[in-house]
Protein backbone atom coordinates (compact mmCIF):
# COMPACT_ATOMS: atom_id res chain seq x y z
CA UNK A 1 0.00 0.00 0.00
CA UNK A 2 1.26 3.40 -0.69
CA UNK A 3 1.32 6.00 1.78
CA UNK A 4 -1.04 8.20 1.79
CA UNK A 5 -3.14 11.57 2.96
CA UNK A 6 -5.32 11.88 5.86
CA UNK A 7 -8.08 14.45 7.08
CA UNK A 8 -8.76 13.57 11.05
CA UNK A 9 -11.14 15.74 12.24
CA UNK A 10 -11.98 16.00 16.03
CA UNK A 11 -12.49 18.46 18.55
CA UNK A 12 -10.39 16.87 20.82
CA UNK A 13 -6.13 17.38 19.94
CA UNK A 14 -5.82 14.66 22.03
CA UNK A 15 -7.55 12.59 20.40
CA UNK A 16 -6.54 13.43 16.95
CA UNK A 17 -3.35 12.34 18.03
CA UNK A 18 -4.73 9.08 19.41
CA UNK A 19 -6.67 8.30 15.68
CA UNK A 20 -3.20 9.35 14.07
CA UNK A 21 -0.91 7.15 16.04
CA UNK A 22 -3.51 4.08 15.59
CA UNK A 23 -3.28 4.43 12.14
CA UNK A 24 0.42 4.19 12.40
CA UNK A 25 0.36 1.08 14.11
CA UNK A 26 -2.19 -0.08 11.89
CA UNK A 27 0.40 -0.64 9.23
CA UNK A 28 -1.39 2.65 7.42
CA UNK A 29 1.58 4.51 5.72
CA UNK A 30 0.66 8.50 6.32
CA UNK A 31 2.66 10.78 4.16
CA UNK A 32 1.09 13.48 6.36
CA UNK A 33 -2.45 13.77 8.42
CA UNK A 34 -4.30 17.11 8.19
CA UNK A 35 -5.76 17.86 11.34
CA UNK A 36 -9.42 20.11 11.69
CA UNK A 37 -11.12 20.44 15.46
CA UNK A 38 -14.36 20.44 13.47
CA UNK A 39 -16.59 19.62 10.60
CA UNK A 40 -16.13 23.80 9.51
CA UNK A 41 -12.92 23.46 9.62
CA UNK A 42 -12.31 20.13 7.90
CA UNK A 43 -14.21 21.30 5.01
CA UNK A 44 -11.36 24.17 4.72
CA UNK A 45 -8.59 21.61 4.65
CA UNK A 46 -10.37 19.98 1.71
CA UNK A 47 -10.59 23.67 -0.30
CA UNK A 48 -7.21 23.70 -0.38
CA UNK A 49 -6.14 19.33 -0.31
CA UNK A 50 -6.67 16.12 -1.56
CA UNK A 51 -6.52 13.33 0.75
CA UNK A 52 -7.12 9.69 0.29
CA UNK A 53 -9.06 8.99 3.86
CA UNK A 54 -10.96 11.03 6.07
CA UNK A 55 -11.65 10.17 9.94
CA UNK A 56 -14.35 12.17 11.51
CA UNK A 57 -16.18 11.85 15.25
CA UNK A 58 -19.31 12.73 15.76
CA UNK A 59 -20.56 15.26 18.47
CA UNK A 60 -18.51 18.58 17.56
CA UNK A 61 -18.79 22.24 18.31
CA UNK A 62 -19.66 24.47 14.95
CA UNK A 63 -20.63 21.85 13.08
CA UNK A 64 -21.01 18.38 13.79
CA UNK A 65 -19.67 14.93 12.13
CA UNK A 66 -22.74 14.15 10.58
CA UNK A 67 -23.25 17.45 8.86
CA UNK A 68 -19.79 17.41 7.73
CA UNK A 69 -20.30 13.78 6.21
CA UNK A 70 -23.19 15.69 4.55
CA UNK A 71 -21.40 18.77 3.10
CA UNK A 72 -18.54 16.16 1.84
CA UNK A 73 -21.00 15.81 -1.04
CA UNK A 74 -20.62 18.80 -2.74
CA UNK A 75 -16.93 19.00 -2.46
CA UNK A 76 -14.76 18.19 -5.06
CA UNK A 77 -11.79 17.10 -2.81
CA UNK A 78 -13.37 14.52 -1.63
CA UNK A 79 -15.15 12.52 -4.22
CA UNK A 80 -14.76 9.04 -4.04
CA UNK A 81 -12.81 9.50 -0.55
CA UNK A 82 -13.76 6.87 2.51
CA UNK A 83 -15.38 8.60 5.33
CA UNK A 84 -14.99 6.95 8.74
CA UNK A 85 -16.33 7.71 12.23
CA UNK A 86 -14.53 7.69 15.33
CA UNK A 87 -16.55 8.42 18.10
CA UNK A 88 -18.63 7.48 21.09
CA UNK A 89 -21.95 7.90 20.01
CA UNK A 90 -22.66 4.33 19.37
CA UNK A 91 -26.52 4.31 18.98
CA UNK A 92 -27.73 2.55 16.01
CA UNK A 93 -30.15 5.49 14.56
CA UNK A 94 -26.60 7.58 14.52
CA UNK A 95 -24.20 4.61 12.66
CA UNK A 96 -27.32 4.91 10.14
CA UNK A 97 -27.72 8.44 9.56
CA UNK A 98 -23.35 8.17 8.89
CA UNK A 99 -23.88 5.40 6.44
CA UNK A 100 -26.85 6.80 4.60
CA UNK A 101 -24.84 10.19 4.50
CA UNK A 102 -21.94 8.82 2.64
CA UNK A 103 -20.04 7.02 5.54
CA UNK A 104 -17.78 4.11 4.80
CA UNK A 105 -16.92 2.53 8.32
CA UNK A 106 -17.79 3.42 12.06
CA UNK A 107 -15.34 2.53 15.07
CA UNK A 108 -16.79 3.29 18.26
CA UNK A 109 -14.33 4.79 20.91
CA UNK A 110 -12.50 3.06 22.98
CA UNK A 111 -10.99 1.51 20.14
CA UNK A 112 -8.35 -0.57 19.24
CA UNK A 113 -5.60 -0.56 16.51
CA UNK A 114 -6.68 -3.88 15.18
CA UNK A 115 -10.38 -2.54 15.05
CA UNK A 116 -8.72 0.87 12.87
CA UNK A 117 -7.23 -1.31 10.97
CA UNK A 118 -10.05 -4.08 10.18
CA UNK A 119 -12.22 -1.04 9.09
CA UNK A 120 -9.53 1.18 7.37
CA UNK A 121 -7.48 -1.08 5.51
CA UNK A 122 -10.47 -2.59 3.03
CA UNK A 123 -11.04 0.92 2.24
CA UNK A 124 -7.61 2.11 1.28
CA UNK A 125 -7.07 -1.20 -1.53
CA UNK A 126 -10.57 -1.47 -2.46
CA UNK A 127 -11.80 2.05 -4.32
CA UNK A 128 -15.42 3.21 -3.95
CA UNK B 1 -15.06 18.92 47.26
CA UNK B 2 -18.21 17.40 48.29
CA UNK B 3 -20.17 14.62 45.79
CA UNK B 4 -22.87 11.80 46.15
CA UNK B 5 -22.39 8.71 47.47
CA UNK B 6 -23.77 5.25 46.04
CA UNK B 7 -27.75 5.59 46.56
CA UNK B 8 -29.27 2.19 48.26
CA UNK B 9 -32.33 3.02 45.53
CA UNK B 10 -30.53 2.99 42.28
CA UNK B 11 -28.53 0.17 43.13
CA UNK B 12 -31.95 -2.20 44.35
CA UNK B 13 -33.52 -0.87 41.21
CA UNK B 14 -30.61 -1.38 38.37
CA UNK B 15 -28.38 -3.82 40.35
CA UNK B 16 -26.48 -4.66 37.04
CA UNK B 17 -25.07 -0.75 36.89
CA UNK B 18 -22.79 -0.93 39.16
CA UNK B 19 -20.96 -3.70 37.36
CA UNK B 20 -21.20 -1.90 33.95
CA UNK B 21 -20.15 0.76 35.25
CA UNK B 22 -16.68 -0.96 36.50
CA UNK B 23 -16.78 -2.64 33.09
CA UNK B 24 -17.32 0.37 31.18
CA UNK B 25 -14.17 2.49 33.49
CA UNK B 26 -11.62 -0.47 32.71
CA UNK B 27 -12.13 -1.03 29.22
CA UNK B 28 -11.55 1.96 28.71
CA UNK B 29 -8.06 2.31 30.19
CA UNK B 30 -7.01 -1.28 29.15
CA UNK B 31 -8.11 0.04 25.71
CA UNK B 32 -6.99 3.98 25.19
CA UNK B 33 -4.32 3.62 27.90
CA UNK B 34 -3.08 -0.35 28.07
CA UNK B 35 -3.37 -0.25 32.01
CA UNK B 36 -5.68 -3.00 33.99
CA UNK B 37 -7.45 -1.42 37.41
CA UNK B 38 -7.24 -2.44 40.28
CA UNK B 39 -9.70 -2.77 43.22
CA UNK B 40 -8.67 -1.32 46.25
CA UNK B 41 -7.73 -3.52 49.07
CA UNK B 42 -8.52 -1.02 51.80
CA UNK B 43 -10.44 2.30 51.69
CA UNK B 44 -8.43 4.79 49.75
CA UNK B 45 -7.36 8.41 50.84
CA UNK B 46 -5.77 11.24 49.23
CA UNK B 47 -7.97 14.30 47.99
CA UNK B 48 -8.74 14.40 44.73
CA UNK B 49 -7.84 17.84 42.70
CA UNK B 50 -9.08 17.33 38.97
CA UNK B 51 -12.77 16.32 38.16
CA UNK B 52 -13.83 16.01 34.38
CA UNK B 53 -17.56 15.57 33.88
CA UNK B 54 -19.99 14.61 30.82
CA UNK B 55 -23.78 15.25 31.31
CA UNK B 56 -26.65 12.79 29.73
CA UNK B 57 -29.35 13.92 28.94
CA UNK B 58 -32.42 11.93 27.21
CA UNK B 59 -34.38 8.52 28.38
CA UNK B 60 -31.35 8.70 31.35
CA UNK B 61 -30.40 12.37 32.45
CA UNK B 62 -27.51 12.95 34.50
CA UNK B 63 -23.54 13.68 35.01
CA UNK B 64 -20.72 10.98 34.58
CA UNK B 65 -17.28 12.08 36.65
CA UNK B 66 -13.95 10.85 37.05
CA UNK B 67 -12.32 12.21 39.98
CA UNK B 68 -8.30 11.93 41.04
CA UNK B 69 -5.18 13.51 41.59
CA UNK B 70 -3.66 15.87 38.90
CA UNK B 71 -0.60 14.09 39.20
CA UNK B 72 -2.62 10.79 37.86
CA UNK B 73 -4.41 12.49 35.10
CA UNK B 74 -1.43 13.34 34.07
CA UNK B 75 -0.20 9.62 33.76
CA UNK B 76 -3.24 8.62 32.05
CA UNK B 77 -2.23 11.34 29.47
CA UNK B 78 1.23 10.81 28.88
CA UNK B 79 -0.36 6.85 28.55
CA UNK B 80 -2.71 8.19 26.30
CA UNK B 81 -0.45 9.79 24.03
CA UNK B 82 2.81 7.51 24.68
CA UNK B 83 4.98 10.06 25.98
CA UNK B 84 6.88 11.01 28.95
CA UNK B 85 4.61 12.57 32.03
CA UNK B 86 7.11 15.39 32.03
CA UNK B 87 6.24 16.32 28.48
CA UNK B 88 2.05 16.65 29.57
CA UNK B 89 1.14 20.30 29.27
CA UNK B 90 -2.00 21.39 28.32
CA UNK B 91 -3.36 18.17 26.83
CA UNK B 92 -4.11 16.66 30.45
CA UNK B 93 -7.34 18.35 30.49
CA UNK B 94 -8.34 17.45 27.20
CA UNK B 95 -7.13 13.63 28.03
CA UNK B 96 -8.95 13.50 31.03
CA UNK B 97 -12.08 14.41 29.67
CA UNK B 98 -11.97 12.70 26.76
CA UNK B 99 -11.68 9.26 29.02
CA UNK B 100 -14.60 11.18 31.04
CA UNK B 101 -16.28 10.76 27.66
CA UNK B 102 -15.47 7.59 26.50
CA UNK B 103 -16.12 6.28 29.64
CA UNK B 104 -19.90 7.57 29.83
CA UNK B 105 -20.45 6.33 26.14
CA UNK B 106 -19.31 3.05 26.90
CA UNK B 107 -21.63 3.06 29.66
CA UNK B 108 -24.46 3.99 28.25
CA UNK B 109 -23.99 1.90 25.08
CA UNK B 110 -24.26 -1.37 27.60
CA UNK B 111 -27.37 -0.47 28.47
CA UNK B 112 -30.19 -1.55 26.37
CA UNK B 113 -32.63 1.19 25.38
CA UNK B 114 -29.95 4.25 25.80
CA UNK B 115 -27.29 3.67 23.30
CA UNK B 116 -29.94 5.39 21.36
CA UNK B 117 -31.89 7.23 23.65
CA UNK B 118 -29.37 9.25 25.47
CA UNK B 119 -26.92 11.73 24.58
CA UNK B 120 -23.76 13.22 26.04
CA UNK B 121 -22.71 16.46 26.42
CA UNK B 122 -18.57 17.69 25.36
CA UNK B 123 -16.47 17.11 28.59
CA UNK B 124 -15.82 19.29 31.29
CA UNK B 125 -12.98 19.76 33.52
CA UNK B 126 -12.18 21.19 36.80
CA UNK B 127 -9.04 21.53 38.63
CA UNK B 128 -8.90 22.01 42.24
CA UNK B 129 -10.90 20.63 45.31
CA UNK B 130 -12.54 23.49 47.21
CA UNK B 131 -16.47 22.86 46.01
CA UNK B 132 -19.64 20.87 46.24
CA UNK B 133 -21.65 19.36 43.97
CA UNK B 134 -25.01 20.43 44.78
CA UNK B 135 -27.09 17.10 43.23
CA UNK B 136 -31.33 17.61 42.60
CA UNK B 137 -33.41 16.50 45.16
CA UNK B 138 -34.66 13.39 43.55
CA UNK B 139 -31.22 11.97 42.40
CA UNK B 140 -29.12 9.18 42.79
CA UNK B 141 -25.62 8.29 42.58
CA UNK B 142 -23.46 5.13 41.85
CA UNK B 143 -19.94 5.20 42.49
CA UNK B 144 -16.79 3.40 41.47
CA UNK B 145 -13.52 3.66 43.37
CA UNK B 146 -10.61 1.75 41.24
CA UNK B 147 -6.69 1.91 41.36
CA UNK B 148 -4.92 3.76 38.40
CA UNK B 149 -1.50 3.03 39.37
CA UNK B 150 -1.64 2.53 42.94
CA UNK B 151 -3.67 5.85 43.07
CA UNK B 152 -7.51 6.14 43.57
CA UNK B 153 -9.46 7.46 40.69
CA UNK B 154 -13.73 7.66 41.35
CA UNK B 155 -15.79 7.43 39.29
CA UNK B 156 -19.29 8.74 39.82
CA UNK B 157 -22.60 8.56 38.09
CA UNK B 158 -25.14 11.07 38.92
CA UNK B 159 -28.56 10.23 37.99
CA UNK B 160 -31.43 12.70 37.93
CA UNK B 161 -34.19 10.90 36.13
Amino acid sequence: MNSIQALIVDDSSVMRKIVERSLRQAGIELSKVFEAGNGAEGLAVLAENRVELILCDINMPVMDGLEFVKALAGVENAKGVPVVMITTEGSEAHVVQALSLGARGYIRKPFTPDQVREQVIPLLTVKA
Amino acid sequence: MTMPTESPTLTASHPSWGPMLDVAVREVFELMLSCKLEVPETPTDGTPDITAMVGLAGQLCGVMSIQCSRQSAGLMASKMLGVEPEKIGPELCDAFGEICNMVAGNFKNKIAGLSDGCLLSVPTVITGNDYTLYPVSDSAALEVTLLFENKPIVISLQIHS
